[in-house]
């Protein structure tokens, strides 16, 4: 089974984020980048899919710089077969994404999308929903367990109330959520074997997507700092301050 | 992530990696946060090594991660020395762990051994299944190997061992000992399996450093051995030496990780820690401490970048080994001390890494050539004139 995993460079969610005195992005000179977590899942995930089948191929897709290849490089590490890069210089909007993904899907015909179900840096959540949407495929998003039988697949995903279970058949788009699988690290072997592996660039002008954003950065700003909390001495005390201080209750 | 992991990079010197060696160092990372960090304290309390990390430190590929075939990773040289700088912001036994594995036992095999040999044990030494150690230190000879009195004896086709090696780390867990004994044409190298006839190892207990590190003492009586037990390319002391500069390059890595964890430790807790009513890291005192700090961590780290460099070029001088061992290592302890004195009474607890860092590095500034040693190693360099021998 061919499976394509989209990836995006983000920041290291470590990294101490500081916004640009123009507040319309934030400084990258010291930010460490990595493979969006949620994507690492959805990269494992498809590998374990591979190794239980014990035949199949994951591919990676990415849509950004050419300095990206790095984070591909790294699924490449942990065991992705091949990996293409849609090279675009600008930021982009999530349905230009999905459409140049969705060029990609139409060449490569993969039987299944595995992706994060969010980046972590501008948090999203759309790019799955929208990739299966343009390819008129069924769509399960925030998965914590796939299975899969000949061409059926199950997806247990963690909605509100609990947990919801979907069947479908392929091909489809699953997102992943946390508690999916816990990605493997790349071995040093993989990182060698990984610089010989086949990592495609594709110019986006090529594809024949718009890509001129229709959403506009207005302002970024740091959350503001929690206030320091107060020790009240009684439950009445407290119950009094929640109304007429919180004007919670 | 852990302070001890956290990355300091003060010259952008992640610029100058290739992308194979910043994964190589990420990938080691996330071992140490995830498998070593939540255990270490334990081992060393113990006075135990956490034998249940081989597997997983062989999965990863760490074990003769820079040796070409066999199953092995074939790293270049900057790559392999981030790995130890990984595992010794760690703990600095974690990292003798692998050095022994790799650069040790294994290099000796590669560098010197008969293919039979190689091909018998360095795949399985790759997969953690054969554990090895080095036995060429003694009781009476450290920093003069020369003198050993290890023999080994010849007896119609094969040799007889008699002699006893000492401070040996990993003597009890090895599967194998690569032991360097005198015979008549001067030093040779042995395979020496555990179990032979003769054969004994117990621990040196008692440790103040080290803890997390299993040390030994090696004896051997009567042992016989068949000359295909023998390593046929090592002649003389140039092939343990060949071995110990191997070793002694990841060394220079590693103490930059071990620094690095105690630098940081130290800066979070000078700007959290309140006395007088503000940040201690706010004083001009501990201020200097914390620049002399990253000032020596980033002269270190520079060091090595560019005895990586050489390495890989094929060109790097065995003086060069030990001006960085000497340096990186003594840097280190200092700043390990000076860290130790930042956090003040909960500099000497372990729910800080700190005191445990301090303790292993007075080992690492003396093992693999003490640090006089290697300035007289770096004195008959610039002068032509030997102190010793």
């Amino acid at each position: 089974m061919k499976i394509l995993v989209p990836t995006k460079r983000v920041p290291d969610p470590a990294t101490n984020i500081q916004v640009l005195p123009d507040g319309l992005g934030i400084a990258t000179e010291n930010v460490k980048w990595v493979i969006n977590p949620f994507d690492e899942i959805a990269i494992e995930e498809a590998l374990r899919i591979k190794e239980r089948l014990g035949t199949g191929e994951v591919v990676l897709a990415a849509v950004g710089q050419k300095s990206w290849q790095e984070q591909l490089r790294t699924g490449l590490a942990m065991g992705a077969d091949r990996a293409i890069l849609v090279l675009n210089e600008k930021a982009l909007d999530s349905i230009a994404v999905a459409s140049l993904l969705a060029k990609i899907v139409a060449d490569e015909k993969p039987e299944l999308i595995i992706m994060g179900k969010q980046a972590i840096d501008d948090d999203s959540n759309q790019i799955g929903q929208m990739l299966a949407e343009m390819l008129g495929w069924p769509q399960a998003t925030f998965a914590s367990k796939v299975e899969i039988k000949e061409r059926r697949c199950t997806v247990v995903r963690e909605v509100d109330g609990g947990l919801e279970t979907l069947a479908f058949a392929l091909p489809a788009v699953i997102t992943t959520d946390l508690r999916l699988n816990e990605p493997r690290y790349a071995s040093l072997p993989g990182i060698m074997k990984a610089r010989k592996k086949e990592l495609k660039e594709v110019p986006a002008e090529s594809l024949g997507v718009e890509l001129t954003p229709r959403l506009k950065v207005r302002a970024l700003r740091p959350p503001s700092k929690r206030q320091a909390g107060r020790k009240v001495s009684s439950v009445a005390e407290l119950v009094n301050l929640l109304h007429s201080e919180a004007k919670l209750i | 992530m852990t302070p001890a992991l956290r990355d300091l990079d003060y010259f952008g010197l992640d610029e100058l990696l290739a992308p194979e060696d910043k994964m190589s160092r990420d990938a080691v990372r996330q071992f140490v946060e995830k498998h070593v960090m939540p255990r270490i304290e334990h081992n060393f309390a113990t006075e135990s090594f956490a034998l249940t990390l081989v597997p997983a430190m062989a999965e990863l590929g760490i074990f003769g991660a820079n040796l070409k075939g066999y199953g092995c990773a074939g790293m270049n040289g900057i790559a392999y020395g981030l790995i130890m700088q990984e595992l010794e912001a760690g703990d600095s036994g974690l990292r003798s762990f692998a050095s022994v594995q790799s650069a040790l036992s294994m290099h000796a095999i590669y560098a010197f051994g008969a293919e039979e040999q190689k091909r018998r044990f360095l795949p399985e030494m790759a997969q953690g299944k054969i554990l090895g150690c080095f036995g060429l230190t003694e009781p009476d000879h450290g920093s003069d190997p020369a003198g050993m009195e290890t023999r080994a004896r010849r007896d119609g086709d094969g040799w007889v061992l008699n002699g006893t090696k000492r401070w040996i780390t990993n003597g009890t867990l090895a599967d194998v000992a690569i032991v360097w004994a005198r015979v008549d044409e001067g030093i040779a190298g042995f395979l020496v399996e555990k179990g032979k006839p003769g054969f004994s190892a117990r621990d040196i207990k008692g440790k103040f450093s080290m803890r997390a590190s299993v040390t030994s003492e090696l004896i051997f009586e009567d042992v016989r051995l068949t000359d295909g037990e023998r390593l046929p390319q090592a002649r003389g002391l140039r092939a343990p030496l060949a071995c110990l500069n191997e070793a002694r390059y990841g060394i220079a890595w590693g103490a930059v990780g071990a620094a690095r964890a105690c630098y940081n430790c130290a800066l979070d807790y000078a700007k959290s820690r309140r006395q007088f009513a503000r940040p201690i890291g706010g004083y001009q005192l501990v201020q200097a401490k914390l620049v002399g700090m990253l000032t020596e961590i980033t002269k270190a780290q520079l060091v090595c970048l560019r005895l990586g460099q050489l390495k890989n070029a094929g060109k790097l001088r065995a003086e060069q080994v030990s001006f960085a061992k000497r340096n990186n290592v003594s840097e280190a302890l200092k700043i390990a001390r000076s860290a130790r004195d930042i956090l003040g009474a909960n500099g000497i607890v372990n729910e800080y890494p700190v005191i445990r860092h301090m303790l292993n590095l007075e080992t690492v500034n003396t093992y693999e050539g003490t640090y006089d040693i290697h300035t007289l190693i770096l004195g008959r360099d610039i002068t032509g004139l030997a102190a010793f021998e």
